[in-house]
């Protein structure tokens, strides 16, 4: 009996019951913003980590369990989750967390999507029907998710509406000024041209106005041929380039080999919380982000 | 602005005429004057038109950016024409592709050693059409997913693959799922062909399994809420594939199945799942044809089998991939295990004398295989298979008749290359060096390939 008593009051004492939610989030950016949010009120695991491709992860057992036990599932959505995801949720036996349900959150459903194709045909490579899903390189998207996202938390989680309601306050106004801030000092890389390695960044350049001027892979997630980067070190001769974009997760090879014949510095963006170590958070990602951008202007 | 450039020249020629005429020095000197003043306000002038041309050069590219902006309003305007509401509901369609060349020396037709009562799913030799395998899935209501695979054999002829019904919106953990599934035993008997890792199956699987056991019937999961990933299952069905006999028109399930996997991640970099597996099965009529005998009867005898069929089994995979990056390289590693003891009577030759006893036997077999992804899109793979046709107990009347001890361990070590220039298609060659017949040992070479379209549905662990 005194035992018994004893793991009562241990498993009261354990963080697990102590927070109100337990949420499932597919990537970093996401586990950040609901922490933003909902501080200790939530117990995050985070399904992919920020050097993993987020196309390409496997419906592992651990994610499975995970998933079981979570009243909210937090991801992107736009189907960039679509290889691991579906399986994910069937095993899982959760039914809140299915499709149409309060406890599945998707980001994307919140933001306009750019790139949204008018043409469906895998011959142009990886295609999202729904638009270009890396939607958390603009700073100023996660305000609306912000918002939906506390909305959820709300329905979820009624008897802390007032304290996600303070959250979301707070987070959004010093959000605010830190775009501003952002924005400011991102001035000089407005128009800059620009080459990228995967078509990963419609957002960020959209927000700086950067300028595409090409990318490194002949199709959207088509690796690519060392002929085919050469016909871009030739295109870049009659529009030329000031650096080349690659995110933390991705490979650095054709990047490193374009950059030696185009003599372009590499910028590595983090894209996600904990891309480098500089960015350990929503706020340290932006401005790593800028820093490193900026500094290649020199 | 162009005017006041304009009357600017027309002063400077003003100037500049009467000044070449002049002689007086004095008057040189006042002229040089009054140059100087006219060249350094012309020089201010240039500086103001410059610093103008910049604004509105600004102002072009901000009308330029306005007017990128009004496009992608536009793009996001446009959007797709409404579809006719009938096919709004329309499932996802998925077709795979595949063919296969095999070069063998032997007939695949012949058995493993001590093999020739179970069946023999084998290669075709030269250049074949693989199954192509037509899938339609769709949620039909909140509650219920259907999933159906046909598969087209290259000679014609369509078999209902899987055609199930999934339940997942019961909560707690608890999965349903009734039609025709492939069963959740061991881990490779729910991969689809598509997915497999070498042209076929483990021998094992193959032999002990007649490649993939299907059946039809309903199976229930339910994973624990712990961390670690515990999944308990059971299955009821007819025993419709091998080694259920196809329990037809008669109440009741005719083959049962239990199992249970676990599984978590280590860190970010590994992942493994663990499982075990009971089916048990009883065998009715189970005939074969063309089994070796004592006597040595050419082209073998036909037996029939009545009794219980009792496998266990025991399964381990485990992941490894830097960073958890598995677009760029990982290691796959697999093992499995199958022991199965059937236990009834025999009927020796049926076409001739038939002679029943007792029979009792244990056969296993066991795989172990890595695959690894040197580099994106690239693979290779490497296997080893090993089957035992086990040391059969007969009843005295057939003692004179029937083989008990083989003597021979059937096995066979498989390389493989492929190469996916996206997620959707896959070339294939592989390498197998085949002693599964004692006395004909094979050497066979695949090339193959999988293209799968439309819909592509995410691919369990």
């Amino acid at each position: 009996m005194k035992k018994l008593l004893l793991l009562g009051v241990w498993l009261l004492a354990s963080p697990a019951a102590q927070a109100s939610l337990n949420v499932f989030s597919c990537e970093p950016e996401w586990t950040a913003l609901t922490q933003q949010l909902a501080g200790n009120q939530v117990n995050i695991y985070t399904a992919t980590g920020p050097l993993q491709d987020p196309h390409r992860v496997e419906a592992r057992p651990s994610l499975i369990a995970k998933a079981r036990s979570a009243q909210l599932l937090v991801c992107t959505g736009a189907e960039l989750e679509m290889a691991w995801l579906p399986v994910i949720l069937r095993e899982s036996g959760n039914s809140g967390l299915q499709p149409g349900n309060t406890g599945y959150f998707l980001a994307s459903s919140a933001v306009k999507m750019l790139e949204v194709p008018t043409r469906l045909d895998r011959a142009d490579g990886d295609m999202h029907s729904q638009g270009n899903p890396h939607i958390q390189t603009d700073p100023r998207n996660f305000l609306p998710i912000a918002e939906a996202l506390s909305k959820r938390l709300m329905q979820l989680d009624p008897a802390n509406t007032t304290f996600y309601q303070q959250q979301l306050t707070a987070f959004s106004q010093k959000w605010r000024t830190a775009i501003a801030r952002w924005e400011k000092q991102g001035a000089p890389l407005r128009g800059v041209p620009v080459v990228v390695q995967h078509k990963g960044f419609p957002y960020l350049s959209n927000w700086l106005g950067l300028k595409e001027v090409a990318s490194l892979e002949p199709k959207p997630g088509m690796e690519p041929s060392v002929a085919y980067l050469g016909t871009v070190v030739t295109q870049l001769q009659h529009q030329p380039a000031r650096m080349v974009l690659r995110a933390a997760y991705q490979s650095p090879r054709s990047a490193a080999w374009f950059a030696e014949r185009s003599h372009l510095p590499v910028v590595e963006i983090p894209y996600t919380v904990g891309g480098s170590s500089q960015a350990f958070d929503l706020f340290s990602l932006f401005d790593d982000t800028l820093n490193r951008l900026l500094a290649a202007l020199k | 602005m162009r005017v006041r450039q304009n009357s600017l020249g027309l002063a400077l020629l003003a100037l500049l005429l009467p000044a070449a005429q002049a002689a007086d020095t004095a008057e040189l000197q006042a002229l040089r004057q009054q140059m100087e003043q006219l060249k350094r306000s012309y020089e201010a002038l240039e500086k103001r038109l410059q610093q103008a041309e910049a604004t509105s050069q600004q102002a072009q590219q901000v009308s330029q950016q306005a007017a990128d902006a009004s496009q992608q309003a536009l793009d996001a305007a446009r959007q797709p024409a409404p579809s006719n509401p009938e096919n709004a509901f329309n499932p996802g369609l998925s077709l795979i592709l595949g063919g296969t060349y095999g070069q063998l020396k032997r007939d695949p037709a012949i058995p493993p050693t001590g093999f020739a009562m179970n069946p023999n799913p084998g290669h075709t030799a030269g250049f074949s059409l693989g199954e192509s395998e037509l899938g339609i899935s769709a949620n039909i209501d909140p509650q219920f997913r259907g999933v159906a695979t046909m598969a087209l054999a290259a000679a014609g002829g369509v078999t209902v693959e899987n055609a199930y019904i999934q339940n997942s919106s019961l909560g707690n953990g608890v999965n349903l799922k009734f039609g025709r599934f492939f069963s959740g035993l061991g881990y490779l008997n729910e991969v689809h062909a598509h997915a497999w890792d070498f042209v076929d199956q483990p021998l094992v699987y193959a032999n002990l399994w007649n490649n993939q056991m299907g059946e039809d019937g309903v199976q229930l999961k339910w994973l624990a809420p712990t961390e670690m990933f515990v999944e308990l299952g059971g299955e009821l069905g007819r025993g419709r594939t091998f080694p259920g006999t196809d329990r037809q028109n008669r109440n009741g399930a005719g083959a049962g199945t239990v199992f249970v996997h676990i599984g978590d991640d280590i860190g970010v970099e590994h992942s493994w799942r663990a499982g075990l597996s009971l089916h048990d099965t009883k065998q009715v009529n189970a005939a074969s044809t063309g089994v070796p005998d004592l006597l040595g009867t050419v082209g073998g005898v036909s037996n029939s089998f009545n009794g219980d069929s009792r496998t266990v089994g025991a399964d381990l995979v485990w992941k490894y991939s830097p960073n958890g990056n598995i677009a760029e390289r990982y290691l796959k590693v697999q093992a499995e295990y199958f022991r199965r003891t059937l236990s009834g009577q025999l009927t020796y030759n049926t076409a001739g004398a038939g002679v029943t006893d007792s029979y009792r036997n244990t056969q296993s077999g066991w795989y172990a295989q890595g695959v690894y992804q040197f580099m994106p899109h690239w693979r290779a793979g490497l296997r080893y298979d090993q089957l035992d046709p086990g040391v059969a107990q007969i009843g005295a009347l057939n003692v004179g008749n029937v083989i008990g001890n083989y003597g021979y361990l059937p096995r066979r070590t498989s390389v493989m290359l492929d190469y996916s220039p996206s997620e959707f298609s896959r070339l294939r060659l592989q390498l197998a060096r085949h002693q599964s017949r004692q006395g004909l040992p094979d050497n066979q070479l695949f090339i193959q390939y999988i293209m799968s379209l439309g819909a592509h549905g995410a691919h369990q662990y």
